[in-house]
């Protein structure tokens, strides 16, 4: 035991061999079975939420016939309520649900229909299967999202550093100016005011992430450039939230540990400058920046939902908001889902990051 | 020397309301936020009298109109503060309608005149409005004073600022006040018994915070049935709003009560046989509530955003009643507001507010906490 410890203080390839050792296994597959009871805690919330809304969207749809002229036979529209299990009581509709996301054998006519084994029930408004509507936008919100983020951690980390290590310079109290603003204006409003000084600036809001030839003939060499200049707003809006947040949060930790006497104890014996601030201060100051990778993964699709629709950036949010409209509650509940998993797999991420980060967490289990 | 001493004693026997009061007064930033944010819920608090108009008082000449000019001289004559009416004036050459300032009559701004009639506190009728325009100097009518401009419709972009205040300035702090009960009543109960009451709350605060805040907002909100009255739709909204927020609450009351349950009074409250209730109620929560107070303060902007999304995206609040949110789908349309700049007012108050109440939240940690 004794010496396993002095292993963890040494190396950083030491320390990615430790990082596969055994304890650390364990725990992780400990932390990823703990995910499956808290997504279907998760799936019943939502289920729950999906269903709050009064009428169902076989009654929606139907009224929309209605007021097109058209008329339905009763026996049909029971068939309609029967093949959406809305005849059932709420527990074996919420059984139902979930039983089809996780398998549908191949007999049923779903399986038939779609060939798949995972039934997330037929979305009205788009006229598709739920699935196949999530896997149009996933790809994108997923990429735009992790970009986002990469982009959030390469931006502030380097800031909120220089910022500790030049406390109450001119360069500190502009960043933290800019940071009270930046995590108080509402994303949204934040996007109206891009879009405008855009406009002004260039004639153009550009709106959208890609333009109209983008669309026909994809993102080449030709229009990169014009690809990343609408990449600009969507960052700016997206990312300064949470930029400023994590800038806050790592300069208040570094000035902690600035001030803590390892630190004084390392200066003294002549350790570089450099070594002291990311060696050490900086290892220890990233840990609840680490932790919170899955709050701030929430609150980046919380914050991009209405964003994205001012911004009309084709990503889940604003599909969720149709989706709210038309009642279309499968639709709009798998959404929820697929975000939630996401934001369940961020937090995995953080717990296992940082297990590796600090020794300690491995034998007392997790962040939370 | 005695000075000291004095200042020394009254520092002693200052209680921990009066120390955090003390430190808050020397937070400068959440000073002059406090007194921001007591004027922003002053005007609330008077907005019908503020406001000249009401909430659907339109004129259609007035139509995105920009802000009413204020003049002084009526044909080089000084008049006092006085407006011109706006009208249709065709030219003559092309018979092109535009609507220009008529500036054959004035029509004098008046304090304290009588216009639309509205119940103060929701039950004494009153028609008196803080300023207004009524008869212009030849007796004609229709002129109107829109000190921020007219929106799409109309309306007065100022008047429903301060009218719209009322619901988007209180429904944060109703919502509040809901989640800080629920969050300390299920914390109490969480932290108190602990076992298996205590696991089953934790999964249930874990399970709705992994699931992101406005998607679960709209959610939430598109339950809301139509054709109800302003009055339910804004319970409907408090209730959705503490939905989320209170489970940060419960989270830090657990942690407090984790930590005092086993301190010595609370042994000595059970053994002199005090009910459990008046344990929790009476030495328990009074030893904690300043954080509570923090963290309530802390969770009201991101309810003032919760609010002003979901009015903005129409799941909120519904006319005939207004929000900052609401007043907010005017800007929906980039090219219309570059040419109506005076559209984005609302979102200068919505960022000042939401400024305001991070910093005045910030000096409040600070205050409460006693080691800084």
């Amino acid at each position: 035991m004794n010496d396993e410890k002095t292993k963890e203080t040494g190396g950083f390839f030491e320390g990615i061999a430790s990082f596969f050792r055994r304890d650390l296994v364990s725990y992780i597959i400990k932390r990823i079975l703990a995910i499956f009871p808290s997504l279907l805690l998760i799936s019943f919330v939502i289920f729950v939420v999906i269903q709050l809304p009064p009428g169902d969207y076989v009654s929606a749809y139907i009224a929309k016939l209605t007021g097109q002229g058209e008329q339905m036979p009763p026996e049909v529209i029971e068939q309609l309520r029967a093949d959406f299990d809305l005849d059932k009581p709420f527990m074996l509709q919420y059984w139902s649900w979930i039983k089809g996301i996780i398998w549908t054998p191949s007999n049923t006519t779903w399986y038939r229909l779609y060939g798949s084994h995972h039934n997330w029930k037929y979305s009205f408004s788009e006229g598709k299967p739920v699935w196949t509507v999530i896997r149009e936008y996933l790809p994108l919100t997923v990429g735009l999202t992790l970009a986002v983020m990469i982009f959030q951690y390469l931006v502030s980390i380097p800031l909120a550093v220089y910022s500790a290590t030049h406390q109450y310079s001119l360069g500190d109290y502009l960043l933290s100016f800019i940071g009270f603003i930046g995590a108080a204006v509402p994303g949204f409003i934040l996007a109206i005011i891009c879009m405008i000084l855009a406009y002004k600036w260039t004639g153009n809001p550009l709106v959208g992430l890609f333009s109209k030839e983008m669309l026909e003939n994809g993102v080449h060499w030709g229009n990169i450039g014009e690809f990343l200049k609408r990449l600009i707003i969507p960052f700016i809006v997206l990312g300064l939230g949470g930029t400023c947040g994590t800038i806050r949060s790592i300069r208040a930790q570094m000035l902690d540990e600035i001030s803590q006497p390892y630190t004084l104890t390392a200066r003294a014996k002549g350790v570089s400058e450099t070594k002291i601030i990311w060696k050490y201060c900086f290892r220890a100051a990233i840990n609840p920046t680490v932790t919170g990778l899955g709050t701030s993964l929430s609150h980046l699709f919380s914050g991009s939902t209405v964003s994205a629709m001012v911004l009309n950036i084709m990503i889940m949010g604003p599909v969720l908001y149709d989706a709210l409209l038309s009642q279309d509650m499968y639709l709009a509940g798998a959404i929820v889902m697929v975000q939630a998993f996401l934001v369940e797999v961020g937090i995995l991420l953080a717990d296992i990051g940082l297990a590796f980060l600090d020794p300690r967490i491995r034998f007392s289990g997790g962040s939370r | 020397m005695a000075k000291k001493v004095q200042s020394n004693e009254s520092y002693y026997v200052a209680s921990q309301w009066q120390l955090m009061g003390r430190k808050l007064k020397q937070h400068k930033l959440a000073r002059i936020s406090m007194v921001i944010l007591g004027i922003l819920y002053f005007f609330a608090l008077l907005g019908n009298f503020i406001a000249p108009y009401g909430t659907i008082e339109f004129d259609s000449i007035y139509k995105d109109c920009s802000p009413t000019k204020i003049h002084m001289y009526h044909e080089g004559e000084k008049v006092g503060p006085f407006v011109y009416k706006l009208s249709k004036i065709s030219d003559k050459k092309t018979l092109r309608v535009t609507i220009s300032e008529d500036t054959k009559e004035y029509y004098p701004i008046h304090f304290f005149t009588h216009g639309e009639p509205y119940k103060v506190l929701g039950f004494i009728p009153c028609d008196l409005h803080l300023f207004g325009v009524s008869e212009g100097s030849n007796g004609g009518k229709g002129a109107r004073i829109y000190l921020f401009g007219g929106d799409s419709l109309g309306r007065d972009i100022f008047s429903r600022i301060f009218l719209g205040s009322q619901i988007s300035l209180t429904i944060p702090f109703v919502a509040a006040a809901i989640s800080l009960f629920l969050g300390v009543l299920l914390g109490a109960v969480s932290g108190y018994f602990g076992g298996r009451v205590d696991f089953i709350i934790q999964r249930i605060i874990e399970v709705i915070s992994a699931v992101p805040q406005i998607p679960l907002w709209l959610a939430l909100s598109a339950a809301i049935p139509p054709g109800i009255s302003t009055i339910q739709i804004y319970f409907y909204m408090t209730i959705i709003l503490s939905f989320i927020n209170w489970t940060g609450m419960a989270r830090t009351v657990r942690g407090k009560f984790l930590s005092l349950k086993n301190e010595d009074f609370i042994l000595a409250a059970q053994l002199s046989g005090v009910s459990t209730w008046n344990i929790i109620w009476t030495h328990m929560v009074p030893g904690f509530m300043s954080y509570l107070i923090v963290s309530v303060t802390r969770s009201i902007p991101s309810s003032i955003i919760g609010e002003t999304s979901m009015s903005y995206l129409g799941l909120g609040i519904k006319p005939p009643a207004t929000s900052w949110g609401v007043m907010l789908q005017e800007t929906s349309s980039v090219t219309n507001i570059v040419s109506h700049p005076n559209k984005l007012i609302p979102i200068i108050f919505v960022t000042v507010t939401v400024l305001a109440f991070n910093f005045f939240g910030d000096g409040l940690r600070d205050a409460a906490d006693p080691y800084k």
